[in-house]
């Protein structure tokens, strides 16, 4: 039941298509497992697929331009299995899958997690009443089944998504309410610093600028400063409410209501082996440390693409190359010099203008009110993480022990940070020295079945 | 607070509990914990409360201990999540019905009745979705199980209000006989008491060690599965004769899976390591008693350092060779059932000088003067 391969990529995005298609062409085979049914990620998730005009163009050229990595990918020869999970990591690289409700085990001497990022949970009261959701969900629904909401949305929150996401959702014949920009006043007057890398990565900035442009051009509006946002309803969403930056407050009638605070890397599988991490202070989160191919402090372990830290879809092309490279010289088939040193400027040029962004949208500081929800899984509220926390002075673990933050089935994906920043404010630490969950495996829950299937001794049917 | 009656090491259950009642008896206690209270066995227990399948040695503070636990809000302001439903040994052979049926036997000759013996009906009746191929089992109708955390907390808060002072963050260095008192140099300062309660755990052999004091013991890190919430289908506590598995359902409706199958463990850097093909077992186990649940999904797994003697039973008495100095510590991966009443006997040790009946079993001196080694 293992499964005999030297290389496992997990995540078919950007990052692990890339590092599949540079080792096949250096003469390796790797095996490439994603959840996903179909290659691409969540950035070019379903670009396969057959869709109408209008859908394709409002997806826009940098979507369509995914086709293209993934028939490559494709065409490389990798082995891929999707629909598969990784559940759990030992160190010494074992590491745990499931496919099909068949579980089994890869023992590969390099291990390339390009699993991505996931959207920052943004606590806000109500935030869990149908008919708020994601913005970063309502884009997958789009790219996936086609759907767009058919009334107008509501769109809050900060970063390049949500510019994106209302561009493609015009453009497909979608409509909006408005756009609340969170993002903290003065955040561009001190992301000044940053212009020069800026300048360098000129191009994506101006793409950015030439998206808002033509949404205010198409009547978009936009109100910034926006502070206090809350949803409000019975059963599911009936109003949302906010503080304008003039200090006044609003209350606006709203059915559907799109939150996005920015993304965050997936770090779990790396603080699981508790590979060394460090804490972002630009994007507020943590990432995990990586020598200059991409590997974590634990031979053998590389993380590719946004997992390593959010950098973009071109970037995470260029880490997963840069893996591949590193790993082909460790297995004896190194690249040649001068294609190291091109994927090194092109993962340069590609984070040219971080930086900027990260200072432009920086993650979020507007104060969380203790009636908010802060732990979905469990139903626990700020007020009683903080009620704990006052107590239990041991920081993340102790507090999750107490009040079974973080203990349900996401695993904390969805309270972490929040729990973090609650506990930093209340210990008057910074959010490095709270430090985040432990993390129990698995990763990814598995049946009681599925793991029977590997008591020892026992083969697999 | 530097310089208390008592200073308690260890901040799991049985310091908390120690503490509790010595505090209630008009010490002053002060408990030092190295990381927070629970961070090891007693925060990762599975939290049965059980008389069932004890070794008959540990029955007379356990059948204490389990009428505390009926009566535990009286002791510490909150019912701990205790749900007396029971605990169940299931067997499936005529052989393994004998030897139970036997072991009853010897049980009631010496004066318990803490369990008897069902049938096939009696048991599905009581877990109607049982795999048919069991036959039979044990039964203690007043045991059952609690909630882990809740128990900490209570104990904690009621220790706390008792007058206890707790110290997290902090853990001794050492230990010095001065003047008739201890001194104590710890994370937190020096502080100085008449009396030392070792409730160390997994490192109780090492702090034994700081006076000069050898009790052997190695540790387990048994691991514990839990599943997400599922439809109420079980209320006992069930337990395979021959196989490494507890199963029950907790009250918030997730399956809790223990049964001590053993991770790895690292006691210098205060880790445990799951072994997940070895957790594999466990989750057969589990297919095989209710064979319904096997869709369940698995959500957490862990495992806690806990300290293990060479015959299983803990060390629960004075220093074979320190004076004022009491150990309470190596339960070998049953000590939760016992944290009221272990704590109630220690305190009555330390106040009166002298070792209740319940705790002569498990004496220090018992491995100078037996050839085990742990």
């Amino acid at each position: 039941m293992n499964s005999g391969h030297d290389i496992l990529i997990v995540g078919a995005g950007p990052a692990g298509m890339a590092a599949a298609i540079e080792l096949r062409r250096l003469g390796l085979m790797p095996l490439v497992v994603d959840e996903q049914p179909r290659p691409g990620g969540q950035i070019w998730r379903d670009v396969e697929r057959q869709r109408p005009d209008v859908l394709r163009r409002a997806l826009g050229p940098d979507y369509a331009a995914g086709a293209d990595m993934v028939a490559r990918f494709r065409a490389s020869g990798a082995e891929y299995r999707p629909g598969t999970r990784m559940w759990h990591i030992e160190r010494g690289l074992r590491v745990f899958l499931s496919q099909d409700g068949q579980a089994f085990l890869a023992e590969p001497r390099a291990l390339v997690l390009a699993t991505g990022a996931q959207e920052r949970p943004a606590p806000l009261p109500g935030w869990t009443l149908p008919g708020v959701m994601t913005v970063g969900a309502a884009q997958i629904l789009m790219k996936g089944s086609g759907q767009i909401p058919d009334r107008p949305v509501w769109i809050a929150g900060s970063g390049p998504l949500p510019i994106l996401y209302m561009r493609q959702l015009l453009a497909a014949g979608g409509q909006i309410a408005g756009y609340l920009d969170t993002t903290p006043a003065g955040a561009a007057r001190r992301a000044l610093p940053q212009i020069g890398g800026a300048l360098r990565g000129w191009g994506d900035l101006r793409k950015g600028l030439g998206w808002l442009r033509d949404l205010r051009a198409a009547g978009l509006r936009l109100q910034r400063g926006i502070r206090d946002l809350a949803a409000e309803g019975e059963t599911r969403l009936e109003a949302i409410c906010y503080r304008t930056a003039d200090g006044r407050s609003h209350r606006v009638a709203a059915d559907l209501l799109l939150v996005h605070e920015g993304v965050v890397p997936s770090v779990h599988a790396t603080l699981s082996v508790e590979a060394p991490h460090v804490w972002d202070a630009g994007q507020g989160a943590l990432r995990p440390v990586l020598d200059d191919w991409g590997m974590t402090g634990i031979d053998g372990l590389f993380v590719a693409g946004d997992g390593a830290g959010i950098a973009g879809a071109r970037a995470a092309v260029a880490r997963g190359r840069l893996a591949a490279q590193g790993i082909a010289a460790r297995l004896g088939r190194p690249a040649t010099a001068d294609a190291i040193a091109a994927t090194r400027a092109e993962l340069r040029a590609a984070t040219a203008a971080r930086g900027f962004l990260d200072a432009v949208y920086p993650p979020p500081d507007t104060p969380i009110a203790d009636d908010t929800i802060v732990c979905r899984c469990e139903e626990l509220t700020a007020g009683e993480i903080r009620a704990a926390a006052r107590i239990h002075r041991g920081g993340p673990n102790q507090v999750k022990a107490v009040t079974r933050c973080g203990m349900g089935p996401c695993q904390g994906r969805q309270c972490g940070y929040t729990v973090n920043r609650l506990l930093a404010e209340t210990y008057g630490q910074t959010p490095a020295e709270t430090g985040f969950f432990r993390i129990r495996p698995p990763l990814r829950p598995v049946t009681l079945r599925e793991l029977a299937a590997l008591e020892e001794g026992r083969e697999a049917p | 607070m530097t310089h208390p009656d008592v200073l308690i090491v260890g901040g799991g259950l049985h310091g908390l509990s120690a503490a509790l009642h010595l505090a209630r008896a008009g010490a002053r206690v002060q408990v030092l914990e190295r990381r927070f209270v629970g961070r090891h066995a007693s925060g990762a227990s599975a939290a049965g409360v059980r008389t069932l399948g004890r070794n008959p040695l540990e029955l007379p503070l356990s059948v204490i201990a389990m009428q505390m636990w009926h009566e535990i809000a009286a002791l510490v302001g909150d019912d701990c999540g205790f749900a007396a439903h029971g605990q169940l040994r299931v067997f499936s052979t005529d052989a393994q019905a004998a030897r139970e049926r036997a072991r009853l036997a010897a049980l009631q000759a010496a004066g318990h009745d803490t369990e008897t013996l069902i049938d096939q009906q009696q048991l599905r009746a009581l877990v109607p979705g049982i795999n048919p191929r069991f036959i039979g089992a044990c039964h203690a109708p007043r045991d059952g199980a609690a909630d882990p955390h809740r128990t900490l907390i209570a104990f904690r808060a009621a220790a706390e209000a008792a007058g206890v002072h707790l110290r997290e963050g902090a853990g001794v260095q050492s230990l010095t006989r001065e003047g008739g008192h201890w001194r104590a140099e710890t994370g937190a300062g020096t502080v100085r008491a008449a009396t030392i309660i070792n409730a160390a755990g997994a490192w109780g052999a090492r702090v034994a060690d700081l006076v000069g004091e050898t009790i052997p013991l190695s540790a387990k890190a048994s691991m514990m599965m839990v599943t997400e919430r599922i439809e109420a289908v079980i209320r006992p506590v069930v337990s395979i004769v021959g196989r490494s598995l507890s199963f029950k359902q907790s009250s918030q409706g997730t399956l809790v899976l223990g049964g001590g199958i053993q991770g790895r463990y690292d006691l210098d850097r205060e880790e445990t390591l799951l072994d997940f093909r070895a957790l594999a077992a466990g989750a057969a186990a589990a297919c095989e008693l209710m064979p319904a649940v096997g869709g369940a999904r698995i959500t957490r797994c862990w495992s806690g350092l806990e300290g293990k003697t060479a015959d299983l039973l803990p060390v629960i008495g004075p220093s074979t060779l320190a004076e004022g100095m009491y150990h309470v510590f190596g339960f070998s991966g049953h000590g939760f059932q016992l944290v009221p009443a272990a704590g109630a006997a220690v305190a009555e040790m330390v106040g009166t000088g002298r070792v209740p009946a319940t705790l002569t079993p498990f004496s220090a001196a018992r491995f100078n003067s037996r050839d085990v080694a742990a």
